[in-house]
């Protein structure tokens, strides 16, 4: 594996090797000396040209762990605006000796295509790409889930796990990561939302909902997947109010006592408190909420730890 | 300056192998004896009307990085064009009397085809007011083709008016049918791809509600109006029952949308980004069924050069368009030809004569009939080649690199003179 662009790049073995691989990291993570040597002298880039300061922690961190020299490159607001051009900016960090660049960038497929370009010759991982994909957040969700529902979860796919995500799923790429990679690992994966956020060709027929009661009641699923609700859809008229959303879409206590005793619930993060999910189920200790960020890390040591060590795959 | 010529055992469009004669520039009946012509050997060539191109983006003036007079002409006269129509969206915008003369003007100085300027419906393409149309009409670069490409006019009055306006001096709308509301950032066609990739998509509704209501108001007005590149299936049927219902619209077809598909964005590279977008198998086909009964006039190229800057980046930051003029006939001889499903003489009103009386230019189209002006285009349809990047354009945005193609044009006589003969381009005089 050279690049890590989208979930689909990774077949059911690889998956589950990078996830058991992710577990052996996060053993690290619990250690008091939290740091392997195995990247001393590489150098990650993460170049940033969306705001994410919780994804590029994760992954400074991930790969400060593994002894790698890091360089954060955040170019704020829209690179297109202000005239930079993804390809001069990637040269200029590769030219000062980059071995792998995390790139988060508002338009789709830029990963793929700094990866399949001339532009330059490091390892790329896709850190979230327009409406496309964020690869290693389904991983980390991926981690979350196995854990979660599978004692000893080593060497194990997600065969007959039912996760249900809610929201706009046209405009996420944390949604279409997860579509991809939790099918590859064998789970079976509803989707509900407006029907103006349903990406319905993305999905087989009939695991498509349009109601949240409605899909509860029919999946009974094993995960529960809240998506954040961006508020320009409300704007653009996707859905008409917060108010309607909450009530329609929202996780809430009713809501709540009617999914399993041992439902997980996730959410990629930031949390609209109140919309897409309330307090109540937010805090409860169905909430993985705080494994996913912890599991981030240590499924992106995994990712950086392929890529950069030439192991694996 | 113009010579005799004599093309010895050319084909004609219905299959007949005879000798064209040219004569002061003009096609004749017989050699008339007593006077020398230099004997051409035409055999295995077919003769065809000099080509037309109703959509061609010179980017002169203003985007002189693109394309200019002299680059974009060469292109032309490789394709076999002996007419092109530069389209208004230049810098200044082609919108008034003074503009479209001078681009008449600096097509006559390039002197390798001839360049009919387009004019824009309203100042700036900006869609509020109407520019100056019957100045642009009435000047010398006689204009009766007026389009905002590149934007819809998408108010609905305002094309009412324009297409009101236009009859006194038999004009026609060329309309770039594009809602802008449905295509609020649009990047592919919309559709489970588009849905994969995370590209915003581009309904094909917002193309055929344009056409729909644009017929409509055509019927109302009695005027006439042309549709720009049109791109989908359901666009094509709106067409073919607006003509069953007698209302006057040509329509034009891409090179590019009868021979690529939407899959090609798959890989990100913005060589395949166009507006419109590249469309699905199915519109592909219905596109060259339109064609081929009737339904579309005209194969347009769109020619829409771009600077490498503008293509070697990421897909949303990369700008619409493709080259198209030195690949057009190849398209056209494999939709027409080469599937067995049509013929020379149809090749010819879609690649000329159609183009000719849609914008009214009695000096082209005129193929073999005597005392015409040598407008043709001569082709050897056995001949096999792929196009390289490089062509004779100055920019190298071309999705057809490398493709297998059928079919190549061999000389392009343009009012009686060789504007390109042998594969390569006449040297100017002097040069």
């Amino acid at each position: 594996m050279r690049h890590l662009l989208s979930a689909a790049d990774l077949d059911k073995d690889q998956a589950v090797k990078l996830l058991d691989l992710a577990e052996d990291m996060s053993d690290v993570n619990d250690r008091e000396i939290k740091k392997l040597p195995t990247l001393r002298g590489k150098t990650v880039v993460n170049l940033f040209f969306e705001d994410s300061t919780r994804t590029r922690i994760s992954f400074e961190l991930a790969a400060k762990r593994l002894s790698a020299d890091v360089i954060n490159f955040v170019a704020k607001g829209s690179s297109v605006s202000k005239g930079e051009s993804l390809k001069d900016t990637a040269q200029t960090l590769e030219a000062m000796g980059a071995d792998a660049i995390v790139l988060r960038h508002s338009s789709s497929g830029s990963a793929h295509r700094l990866a399949h370009t001339d532009w330059v010759g490091s390892a790329i991982v896709n850190a979230g790409d327009g409406f496309h994909e964020h690869p290693t957040q389904a991983l980390l969700d991926a981690m979350t889930i196995r854990q979660g529902a599978i004692k000893t979860p080593r060497g194990k796919d997600l065969t007959g796990i039912k996760v249900l995500i809610v929201g706009d799923l046209s405009h996420s790429r944390v949604a279409r990561s997860n579509l991809i990679l939790l099918t590859t690992l064998g789970a079976e994966v509803h989707v509900c939302g407006p029907a103006t956020l349903a990406p319905v060709s993305l999905v087989p027929v009939g695991r498509v909902h349009f109601l949240l009661d409605d899909a509860i009641k029919l999946v009974n699923p094993d995960v529960v997947m809240m998506l954040r609700v961006q508020q320009e859809r409300m704007s653009a008229s996707f859905f008409p109010t917060e108010r309607e959303y909450a009530r329609i879409w929202g996780l809430n206590k009713s809501r709540l006592a009617r999914l399993g005793e041992n439902t997980q619930i996730l959410h990629p993060g930031p949390m609209n408190r109140g919309l897409e999910i309330d307090a109540a189920s937010a805090d409860s200790k169905n909430s993985m909420v705080l494994h996913q960020v912890r599991n981030g890390v240590a499924v992106r040591m995994a990712v950086l730890f392929t890529l950069l060590s030439g192991e694996v795959g | 300056m113009t010579g005799n010529y004599l093309l010895q055992g050319a084909t004609t469009t219905t299959g007949e192998v005879r000798d064209v004669v040219i004569e002061s520039g003009l096609i004749v009946g017989k050699a008339s004896t007593g006077t020398n012509h230099e004997v051409i050997d035409c055999s295995g060539l077919v003769v065809l009307p000099g080509f037309v191109d109703l959509h061609t983006h010179l980017r002169e003036p203003g985007f002189e990085q693109s394309e200019t007079f002299a680059s974009g002409s060469r292109s032309a006269a490789a394709g076999g064009y002996t007419a092109i129509h530069a389209m208004a969206n230049t810098f200044p915008v082609a919108d008034t009397a003074g503009v479209v003369e001078q681009v008449a003007r600096l097509g006559e100085d390039a002197g390798l085809v001839f360049v009919q300027p387009i004019g824009a419906v309203t100042v700036g393409l900006k869609g509020e007011q109407l520019a100056e149309l019957g100045a642009m009409a009435q000047s010398k670069a006689r204009v009766r083709i007026f389009s905002d490409d590149g934007n819809c006019v998408h108010d609905p009055a305002l094309m009412r008016r324009a297409l009101e306006y236009v009859k006194a001096f038999d004009g026609v709308v060329a309309q770039h049918a594009q809602e802008p509301r449905l295509t609020v950032n649009a990047q592919m066609n919309e559709g489970a791809l588009a849905t994969r990739l995370g590209l915003g998509g581009w309904p094909k509704v917002a193309e055929e509600a344009i056409i729909a209501r644009d017929i409509m108001l055509t019927e109302l007005t009695g005027s006439r109006l042309h549709v720009c590149h049109v791109s989908t299936a359901g666009s094509v049927e709106l067409i073919r029952q607006a003509k069953a219902r007698a209302i006057n619209v040509s329509a034009e077809v891409t090179p590019h949308h009868l021979l690529l598909t939407e899959d090609l964005a798959s890989g990100y590279d913005p060589i395949y980004k166009v507006n419109p977008p590249l469309r699905t198998t199915a519109d592909v086909e219905a596109l060259r069924e339109g064609l081929i009964d009737g339904t579309i006039d005209v194969i347009a190229t769109d020619h829409a050069p771009h600077p490498k800057e503008s293509k070697d980046t990421d897909w949303a930051s990369a700008a619409f368009g493709m080259v198209g003029l030195e690949t057009a006939y190849s398209v056209a001889q494999q939709v027409l030809i080469d599937s067995g499903k049509s013929n020379f003489e149809r090749l010819g009103e879609v690649m000329s004569s159609n183009a000719a009386s849609i914008s009214g230019l009695d000096q082209q189209g005129r193929y073999l009939s005597k005392g015409s002006p040598a407008n043709l285009t001569l082709v050897d349809p056995n001949n096999s080649w792929s196009p390289q990047l490089q062509t004779l354009s100055m920019s190298e945005n071309n999705p057809f690199t490398g493709i297998e193609m059928r079919g190549r044009v061999r000389h392009t006589i343009y009012n009686g003179e060789f504007s390109y003969r042998d594969f390569s381009i006449k040297q100017k005089a002097g040069s």
